[in-house]
Order: structure tokens, then sequence, then C-alpha cells
């Protein structure tokens, strides 16, 4: 369950979409992001949907592994959609028609609930096609302007970049605690809320002091690398826009013209 | 000149009690001198504790001494200024593969000592293939790291060393998490980068299977530099070297038992065919 | 308190790329108080394997008895199975999480629900068993020496009073003198409490010297099931999986192969001492 998380789990490729510079991917991701709250009509995320499929077509990434990161939202998602229903009164088709509010109230729920999920498969294109150091590259060179106001742009980037790196390890760790525990007795499942939070205490414990070791020795591994912060530091694979970047953001200039169209034509 | 060369060699680990004054003082490093020529295997054994990779984490300059001098390469490590070109010179492998590789893709994770050092892109690249090919992993350059064995990792930890374009890289127990396997990996990979490519080697373990290759083998304890020799030369002690908390291969064992029940085998065999062959001559 | 597997398979990701089997068909029978190597190289189902001893893991196919009892039954006491089942994982030490290690030990015997006279009785009586010394069972865990750390985690599983005792690469990452000691006092328990034991292990050289049996597994397959010297007669198989016979069955084998008449089943020093001191007539 833990290990679903499809985030920072890069899937190896040759697609156009893996070739991007993560600049395009990241602005991508963003405006696609923002033209899901563009929009209110049925039109608008058929389009979306539709502009979403394609990539991911392009990409190769087998869908199976975009949905997998739709497991860790899911109950929030469900929630959404019943608190919704729960507060339709009545027969739904009744409803439906006579509650101008109510059906509102159901189309909030469902297209919320789309939204959602087009987010999280949107982003997880990203992920799943571009390397986390790349990604961070990405932001650190995109961002590189806000250097000047003193903001370490590196050096959040290079943590991002190690805590993807790290996340698949620690989740591992966290099965092989909880294993261990287990086989001590402990029991994770039964008990009310404080019991279930004390429960966790041999479980978080040993998991941050490995956490603290592995930050140590990595500390120590990239300082004999020779690592000293960002100044002076070379790219093995610098950021440079390819003519497919430029031919990205056009298509995605005209997805949000399109979108925005869309939200002005049919409004709900 | 060795390319390392240490005298006098002391470092303590202090611990600082609640108002911060000094509780307690371990000499983790007490009095070690050494000399490594350029193009040595060097091999230090010593138990847990022993203060053998306080030792090793000095030529690296992670660590400085608190006494004595040490140079690499002709720098003195503990002045400021030759710390990046001492990490430059000699290398490091650590014991946790997990923990030392930054990267999520191989080939990334082998770069990131040369775009520390500022050098072009295109060298980068020549530089991450040529180590990759040297570890043998080269086909593996696109993978993840957490999808390698604990062999493959260390292999891709070496070449990111080896990608640096050391004098010396030091080992600090790089098969103490390692299975069999692993562990053949590891050493047949380090003694090919000593053998082929002449890069010095010091090589820290308590495995003694993994010493017979090397040119010189020094054991410590206590922080102390206690035996030192050719690897017959300290395997024929095999008394001393269980005194000092290690053991002997099994044929070495063997062989010792042999010449104790009276006969002719001489001390230090290290091989099962060096064995073999002594024991026909006894028939 | 014997322990039947039948037809047991374990299958990761059922159903997805990453389909794996990680356990492919293993039938075994685990009779009280033998001393058991389990072999293998990493990924070989070794890990799945024992972690099905104690339930951690449900097998996709087959059957596991314990005295007779099938585990899958419906309402089968699966955290009384684990406490009798005592499983210790490969680093143990990175569990422990109390202030000190006698109250770590305590948390397992505290998990069966014993009262607290009892869970502090068994807590010393396990930490004596597992051979720390007593001025550091009042100590913090992070205080103590890698060895020392290992014992303590050991402990918290003895004191839970395991009639069947698992672990996995109990030795991993100690020096010599330190992995002496703790399967000297491993196989002490169990001379003197004569419980079952299974040690993982990637040594061949320690296995050879302690155990009555060893499974030799290889692909989710159990390989060989024999007593020790006749396991590494087939040292060139196991070699084929990445393994290898002790080195002085090398030795034996070779002087053999020169025309000696030596007895070849030597699995440790000492009997290698015999054979060539008789085979040369001394």
């Amino acid at each position: 369950m833990l290990r679903d998380i499809t985030l920072g789990q890069y899937y190896p490729g040759n697609s156009v979409i893996h070739k991007l510079d993560p600049r395009t991917k990241l602005v991508g991701t963003l405006t696609f992001i923002i033209s899901l709250f563009l929009f209110r009509s049925f039109a608008g995320y058929l389009a979306a949907a539709l502009f979403l499929a394609v990539i991911i077509r392009i990409s190769g990434v087998p869908f199976k592994f975009m949905v997998r990161g739709l497991k860790s939202i899911m109950i929030l998602l469900s929630i959404t959609m019943v608190f919704n229903l729960f507060l339709t009164p009545g027969t739904p088709v009744l409803v439906f028609w006579k509650l101008q509010i109510t059906r509102e109230g159901i189309a909030q729920a469902a297209f919320m609930a789309m939204r959602l999920v087009m987010l999280i498969i949107g982003s997880t294109v990203m992920t799943l096609t571009t390397t986390p150091n790349h990604l961070t590259d990405g932001m650190e060179k995109g961002l590189a302007p806000l250097k000047k106001l003193r903001v370490p742009v590196h050096e959040v980037a290079m943590m991002m970049s190690i805590a993807l790196r790290f996340i698949p390890i620690l989740m591992e760790e966290t099965d092989k605690i909880m294993k261990a525990q287990m086989a001590r007795g402990a029991d994770f499942e039964s008990g009310g809320l404080v019991k279930k939070a004390k429960s966790l205490v041999p479980l978080l414990v040993p998991l941050f002091i490995s956490a603290f070791r592995r930050a140590n020795d990595l500390a120590m591994a990239m300082e004999a690398r020779g690592y000293r912060g960002g100044d002076g530091r070379t790219k093995m694979k610098p950021l440079i826009y390819q003519k497919r970047d430029y031919r990205a953001y056009l298509l995605m200039l005209a997805y949000l013209v399109c979108i925005v169209l869309i939200g002005k034509v049919s409004p709900v | 000149m060795g390319i390392i060369e240490g005298s006098g060699l002391v470092y303590e680990y202090r611990k600082y009690g609640e108002d911060g004054e000094i509780a307690a003082v371990t000499r983790a490093v007490d009095g070690v001198s050494l000399d490594v020529k350029r193009g040595d295997f060097v091999a230090i054994l010593g138990h847990n504790g022993s203060g053998k990779s306080t030792l090793a984490k000095h030529i690296n300059a992670i660590l400085t001494p608190d006494e004595g001098t040490l140079y690499v390469d002709g720098m003195d490590t503990s002045e400021e200024k030759n710390l990046w070109n001492v990490r430059q010179s000699a290398g490091m492998v650590f014991q946790n593969p997990d923990n030392q590789i930054i990267g999520t893709v191989v080939e990334e994770d082998v770069g990131f000592g040369p775009e520390n050092m500022g050098i072009s892109t295109e060298e980068i690249w020549e530089r991450v293939e040529e180590s990759l090919k040297c570890v043998g992993m080269w086909a593996y350059r696109k993978k993840s790291p957490n999808k390698l064995s604990g062999g493959q990792k260390q292999r891709v930890a070496i070449a990111g060393v080896v990608a640096m374009h050391p004098k010396c890289i030091v080992l600090d127990e790089p098969t103490a998490m390692l299975d069999p396997t692993g562990r053949k990996e590891v050493i047949r990979t380090v003694r090919a980068l000593n053998q082929v490519e002449d890069v010095t080697v010091l090589l820290i373990t308590h495995y003694m299977e993994e010493v017979i290759y090397a040119d010189k083998v020094l054991v410590m304890d206590e922080g102390k530099v206690v035996m030192q020799g050719t690897p017959r030369e300290i395997f024929s002690q095999v008394e001393q070297l269980q005194k000092y908390r290690l053991d002997v291969p099994q044929v070495t064992l063997l062989a010792h038992e042999l010449k104790k029940a009276g006969l002719p085998v001489p001390d230090g065999v290290l091989t099962v065919d060096e064995l073999v062959e002594e024991l026909c001559r006894c028939k | 308190m014997s322990m039947q597997i039948e037809n047991l398979s374990y299958v990761y990701g059922e159903g997805t790329a990453f389909e794996k089997k990680a356990l492919d068909n293993v039938n075994l029978e685990l009779p009280d108080g033998q001393f058991i190597g389990v072999i293998g190289h990493t990924g070989s189902g070794k890990s799945t394997l024992i972690q099905h001893l104690n339930g951690l893991l449900r097998a996709t196919h087959g059957k596991i008895y314990y005295n007779g009892e099938d585990i899958y039954r419906e309402g089968y006491d699966m955290r009384g199975l684990r406490s009798k089942v005592g499983l210790v994982f490969q680093y143990p030490e990175h569990q422990l999480f109390e202030v000190d290690v006698f109250t770590d030990v305590c948390f397992g015997p505290k998990n069966q629900g014993l009262p607290k006279e009892e869970v502090e009785a068994r807590a010393l009586e396990a930490l004596h068993q597992a051979g720390l010394k007593e001025k550091h069972y009042r100590k913090s865990p992070f205080e103590l020496s890698g060895g020392q750390k290992r014992r303590a985690a050991i402990a918290g599983i003895l004191a839970m009073h395991p009639e069947v005792l698992v672990l996995d690469e109990p030795t991993a990452g100690l020096d010599p003198k330190g992995r002496d000691e703790i399967l000297e006092q491993i196989a002490r328990l169990h001379r003197e409490r004569n419980i079952t034991v299974l040690l993982v292990s990637h040594s061949m050289e320690d296995v050879a010297k302690y155990v009555d049996r060893i499974l030799v597994m290889d692909d989710g397959k159990i390989m060989f099931d024999d007593v020790p010297k006749r396991v590494f007669h087939h040292y060139q198989e196991l070699e084929k999986i990445g393994l290898a016979a002790p080195q002085v069955t090398y030795v034996v084998k070779a002087l053999e192969a020169k025309g000696w008449k030596i007895d070849t089943d030597a699995t440790t020093v000492e009997e290698a001492r015999s054979a060539v001191l008789r085979a040369l007539g001394r």
C-alpha cells in the first residue's frame, strides 16, 4: 500500500514527453492544473481529458502506473462524493430536476472528483517521465532569478531531489520495521484513535533514527565527492531548450486558448 | 614520496556533557603512521571499533587529525585550502550502498562528482561512460539504483569515485553489507582498478579472504597499527590475529592446525591450491 | 511443536507487471528441536519463506500446520503464533525504540498481555540468555556497540518464549569475533532450551559448524534439504547458484582428485584436519 505511491518513481522511456525540457513540463503541468479551474462544463472536462489522454499516449507509460497514484487520494475522493450525495434529499431524479442547488451539488461533486483525478494524473505524468534530478534541475533553473532575492534555490532543489530518491527506501524500511514490531506482538490495527497513535511509537522512533543515520551518511558521501553547494558546479545534463520545447509551448498555448474559449461558450 | 604519508596521527572523539564540558574522550586513532606508495594495494584490517574507519575518513579529509600530519599526494589535509583537491585525489567508497548514491538514475549518480568539479558537460559524459565501463555497469546506466543488487550498487558507487579521476581510492568496508556474490563482484572490481588502471587502493575490511591479494596488510587494534606486512606474513600469525578479534581463512587455519600436528606445511598458506600442493608433497 | 509446510507458493504483486513467484511449491517438515540452516543468495526466497512461518506473509497457495493446526483456518490465533514462532529480522537493532534496553525487551511480553512481574522476569532472563552484560540493561540502546545492540534485539524476541526461533542473518555486519559470539550464544540456546532454530545465512562456514540440517533455496524452491556434509557434496551445483561449500571441502575434494584416499565429508576445519591426518596414516 505505502509502496504504491508513484511519486518519484521514474518510468524509463524514450518518448518526446520524456525528452522535453523539465521546465517545459513544469510549465505544462502548471498550465494544465490551472486550466482545470477555467471551465465548469462537460465540454471542458472532455477537452481536458482528451488532452491528457493524448499526452499519456505519447509518453508511452502504461496507464495503470498513472492510476496507482490515485489510490492515495481515493479516501479523499470518496468522502467528497459521499458527502455531496448524502446532502441530497429525496429521489435523485426528482431532486435533480427540481432543485437547482442540489443538481449543482452533484455536478460539483462529480466535477470536483474529476478535477482531482485529472490533477493527480497530470502531475503523475510529469513525475513518471522526468527523473527527479531532472525535475529539480528544471525547478532550479526556472527559479534561478529568485537567487538574487537570496532564495536558496539550489539548496531547495537538491533537498527535493534527495527526498525523492529516499522516499522508496524509507517506504520499504517502514514496511520492514512494521513487520519486525508485529513479530514482537505489536498491533497496528485495533483500538481507538489514542491507542492507534500510541502504537505508532515503535514504528516512528526507529524510522526517524534510521532517517537521521541515512542523512548523516549521505551528507558525508556527498562531501567526499566534492559537493560544496551550487556555485562552480557544472551540469551533466544542462538544460537547453530544443525545437520540441518551443513546439510544446505552442501546443500548450493552443490548449489554453481552447479551454478559455470553451469556458466562455458553455459556462455551465 | 608516497601518495599517502601520515605520521603520528591522533584523533579523539569527544562527548560533551550538558553544560558543554567534555564528558568523555575516546582516542579512536592513536599514533598511527603510514606510508602508501603510488599504485599499491593496501588493506587495513581490524575488528569493529578498532579505529580503522576513523583513519580512513582522514585520508579523504572528512576528518582532520588532532595531532600529527597527513599528506595526500603532497597536500597537507589539515589545510583548509587543500580540502577540495584532497577529496579529488583520494576518493572514498562507504559501507552502506544505499546511503551514498545521490542520483536517481545510475548515470546521473556517477556524474555527481564530476559536476562538483566543474568540468565541461562533454567531459562529464566521457568520464561517466569510461568509469561505468570500468566497473562493468555500463549496461545499467539508465536504471534506478533501487533496482540493483547490493554488489551492483557498490560498483556504481565505485564508478562515481573513479569518474573523479582520483589517484587513490579508499574503500571503507565496502562489502560488509553484501552477500558472497556481491562481495566477490566488488573485490574483483577493486583489484582490476588497481592492476589495470593503476589506482592506489586502500581497502578497509574485516573479511580476511579479501586481503590476500593486497601488497601490504595493516592490522589495527585500539587505534594503533599492531601488525603490518605482506598477507603471507600476516596470516602466518594465526594466534596473534585471533587475539585481535580477527580470524583467518579456513585454509590458512587448516594449514596451521596441520603444522601443529607435525606436518611440514609452511606458515601463511593463502589459497586452496597452495595447501593441496603442499600436502601432496607430504605424502 | 512441529511445523508442516505443504505446497507453499507466494506470488508478489499477482496480476501486475511486477508479478514474481517468490516461493514455488515448497514442502517442508520442521520437527522439534532441530537446528536448521537456510541458505540461498539474495532473492532466492529465503526471507519470504521465514515470514510465512509466523504469519506475517500469507501464502498465495498451500498450507502451514503448526502442531497439526492449520494456521490459515478461520479464527486461528495469529498473534499467538507470532509469539510461538519468534522471528529476528536482519539488522534487528534497527527496531529498538524504547528509552532503555530493558524496557525495549519488555515490549514483546507486554504485548502478550502478561502481568508486569512476569514481563520483567522474562526480560531479565532473555537479556541474560542473549549474553548482554547487566551494566547495559538501563542504558539507551543507542549507547551500545553494534554487537550489543544486536544482542538486545535478539533478547526482545527471546523474552516472548518462542518455541521456534528464526534468525535472518543474525551476524550480518558484525566482525569475526562478534559473529562467533552470537552464533555460540544461539547454539547454546538451542541446546539448553531445546527449541527449534532456523538460521538464515550466507556463510556456509558458519552454518556447517552448527546446524543439523541445511535447506538450500534457489528461485523460490528448495534445492537441497539434507545434513551438511551431503549438501556440500553438491558443491558444483551450489556454485552455479552463487553459493559455495566451505573452503575445507574444496581442499579434501582436491586431494581426492589427486588420488588421495580421503574422507571427503569434511565441512569444518576440525573435520578436515582429522581427515587429512588419517589419510596420511598419522
